[in-house]
């Protein structure tokens, strides 16, 4: 015990050498001329540091899983090993965008397609959700009428909506996007709604004795306040959108990122079907870490 | 004597689930032009719901309130209201929280540049135009609550209605501001109606402090005149024979007259009408 104590004691004691050679000479020669200067001044150790602690860990992480992947491929078997995924990879994005026919195209081709679909299933859905959310919100009759229905609705999988889809549109490009539509629309209803239903009583009692017009209490009560509430829909909806879309293509067929991973499922590209896996994983951060930002952008510090 | 505001048997009557609630009844008041006065009482005495029918947020279940000889029916820019917590809209900078008054009470006679101009006056007014762009969390509570004050003035009414005003400032702060609205309110000539807890503060601001009885039912029990000279020095009313007469006759209708003997009945059925 006291030997160990007297170890921790002495530590600190021990002056630290990397410090007492960093220390600030004042001649910039003299200290080029002992080999003092590095690659980088000091200064640059105050957020090195930081920056080495944030992204260490994950990196970390990342490389175990890499490791595990190996270990467990390296003896054979139909999953390819991170290297054969590696040189796959390298020669799918070294041509992203060529194409070969309707049924084979490049991948960024396949991820812009599906991004179109759930932009353009994801955009009606906003169209239509955020102002029925508001209406939600702000009339309590027809939220009590309504409010049955999306309960019932909000559970069914999206998928379930693609046959009628399929029937109503006929074709299976517009099928895709109804779906999107539809597992995109709750959320934003929901969260509006809520929104709405929660503004502080006392901002609508300012705008009750400065007597502002309706348009004046919407845009400058009922919309900044009930925004926080909408973005975190839309960040939920475009988060099941992307989820969703993967499997509505699979079924749709044509271009996209769901399609293509059936497609090198038939072709019995596994490297491919591995490599999608990350591709649809990374697109749906970034559109997650898009809305964050946007979010971030409008919340305002709430502090009483 | 000319009558700004009249209120006459007014009452409130709440519906909650337990049945009626009467929080207040038949209150009379009338106020002049150019007076200050402070409703005091115990809480749950049913200030804050008097002022909240002065300000037209509530209408009376009996009797009537007149302002300019019209009935209340509703807010109005005539009676400007602070809010306890000075709700300011978090979104808007100090200049557009009041902007937004501004523009709704003069929009349609005045040019923006004049809009503008007011909205400048009424920062100026409380001390803060150095604090025209920056928004409500990034300045101090007092500061926030001088905005509130600003915003009811910038609408030039004729009454200033206070909830508890500088309730949740510290006292030095709440000095400070107190101060400064005194001098406001002798430039400006406004009327006010301050809901209040504090002895000190109702004395040292009202020409008359209203005292109410206990809820429910509750009405007005006693009207104290001040009659103190403007302008009033806190310092130099601190060894005043009159300031500490009113002084002594407010805590003594609060203590003495209205002790508050809050049986746990009263209070479930005060929370049931609050929450």
């Amino acid at each position: 015990m006291s030997s160990l104590s007297m170890k921790k004691t002495s530590v600190p004691e021990s002056p630290p050498p990397a410090k007492a050679q960093a220390k600030p000479q004042n001649s910039m020669l003299h200290r080029l001329r002992t080999g003092q200067v590095r690659p980088w001044p000091d200064s640059m150790n105050a957020w090195i540091a930081p920056v080495l602690r944030h992204t260490l860990p994950p990196v970390l992480g990342l490389l175990i899983l890499i490791g595990i992947w190996h270990l467990a491929t390296f003896n054979g078997g139909s999953i390819p090993t991170p290297g054969q995924t590696w040189e796959a990879a390298v020669i799918l994005f070294s041509e992203p965008f060529y194409i070969d026919g309707p049924n084979d195209q490049g991948i960024g081709w396949n991820v812009l397609a599906s991004l179109e679909r759930v932009a353009l299933g994801f955009g009606i859905a906003a169209l239509v959700g955020i102002p029925a959310g508001f209406m939600l919100g702000r009339f309590a009759l027809l939220s009590q009428m309504l409010n049955p229905i999306i309960s019932l609705l909000r559970p069914v999988s999206p998928l379930a909506w693609l046959p009628i889809g399929l029937l109503v549109f006929q074709r299976a490009d517009p099928a895709a996007v109804w779906t999107i539509f539809i597992c995109s629309i709750w959320p934003m209803i929901m969260n509006t709604a809520q929104g709405v239903t929660r503004v502080p009583q006392d901002y609508l009692n300012v705008a009750r004795v400065l007597q502002l017009s309706e348009w004046k209490i919407f845009t400058k009560i009922l919309f900044p306040a009930v925004l926080p509430y909408m973005l975190t829909g839309i960040r939920l909806s475009i988060g099941t959108a992307w989820l969703v879309i993967v499997a509505a293509e699979m079924l749709t067929g044509g271009v996209g990122i769901g399609f293509w991973v059936w497609d090198e499922w038939n072709n019995l590209k596994v490297e491919h079907i591995i490599i999608a896996i990350f591709v649809i994983g990374i697109v749906g951060l970034l559109l997650e870490q898009c809305l964050m930002l946007l979010a971030r952008r409008f919340s305002y510090e709430q502090r009483s | 004597m000319k009558k700004l505001i009249q209120i006459e048997n007014a009452g409130q009557t709440f519906q909650t689930q337990k049945g009626p609630f009467v929080a207040l009844r038949d209150v009379n008041l009338n106020l002049a032009p150019g007076e200050s006065i402070s409703l005091i009482g115990h809480s749950g005495c049913g200030k804050s719901t008097l002022l909240n029918l002065i300000a037209g947020l509530t209408l009376p279940t009996q009797g009537v309130l007149l302002c300019n000889d019209r009935e209340i029916a509703g807010p109005g820019p005539e009676r400007a209201v602070v809010f306890q917590n000075h709700s300011l809209l978090p979104w808007l900078t100090c200049f557009d929280n009041i902007y937004l008054a501004v523009e709704k009470v003069f929009g349609r006679r005045e040019k923006k540049p004049q809009l503008r101009e007011r909205t400048l006056a009424a920062l100026d007014l409380v001390g803060l135009s150095h604090a025209e762009t920056k928004y409500p969390h990034e300045i101090s509570g007092g500061m926030k609550q001088r905005v509130g004050i600003a915003r009811a003035l910038s609408m030039e009414p004729q009454i200033l209605l206070m909830d508890e005003p500088f309730g949740a400032l510290d006292a030095l702060t709440r000095a400070n501001l107190q101060d400064e609205l005194m001098r406001i309110l002798a430039a400006t000539g406004a009327t006010m109606v301050m809901v209040t807890h504090d002895v000190d503060e109702a004395v040292l601001l009202s020409d008359r402090i209203v005292m109410m009885t206990n809820g429910p039912a509750a009405t007005i029990g006693e009207i104290l005149e001040v009659p103190l000279a403007r302008p009033r020095d806190r310092i130099a009313l601190a060894d005043d024979p009159q300031y500490n007469h009113c002084r002594q006759a407010v805590l003594s209708f609060l203590y003495e007259k209205q002790r508050k003997v809050e049986d746990l009945s009263q209070r479930r059925q005060r929370q049931a009408v609050q929450g």
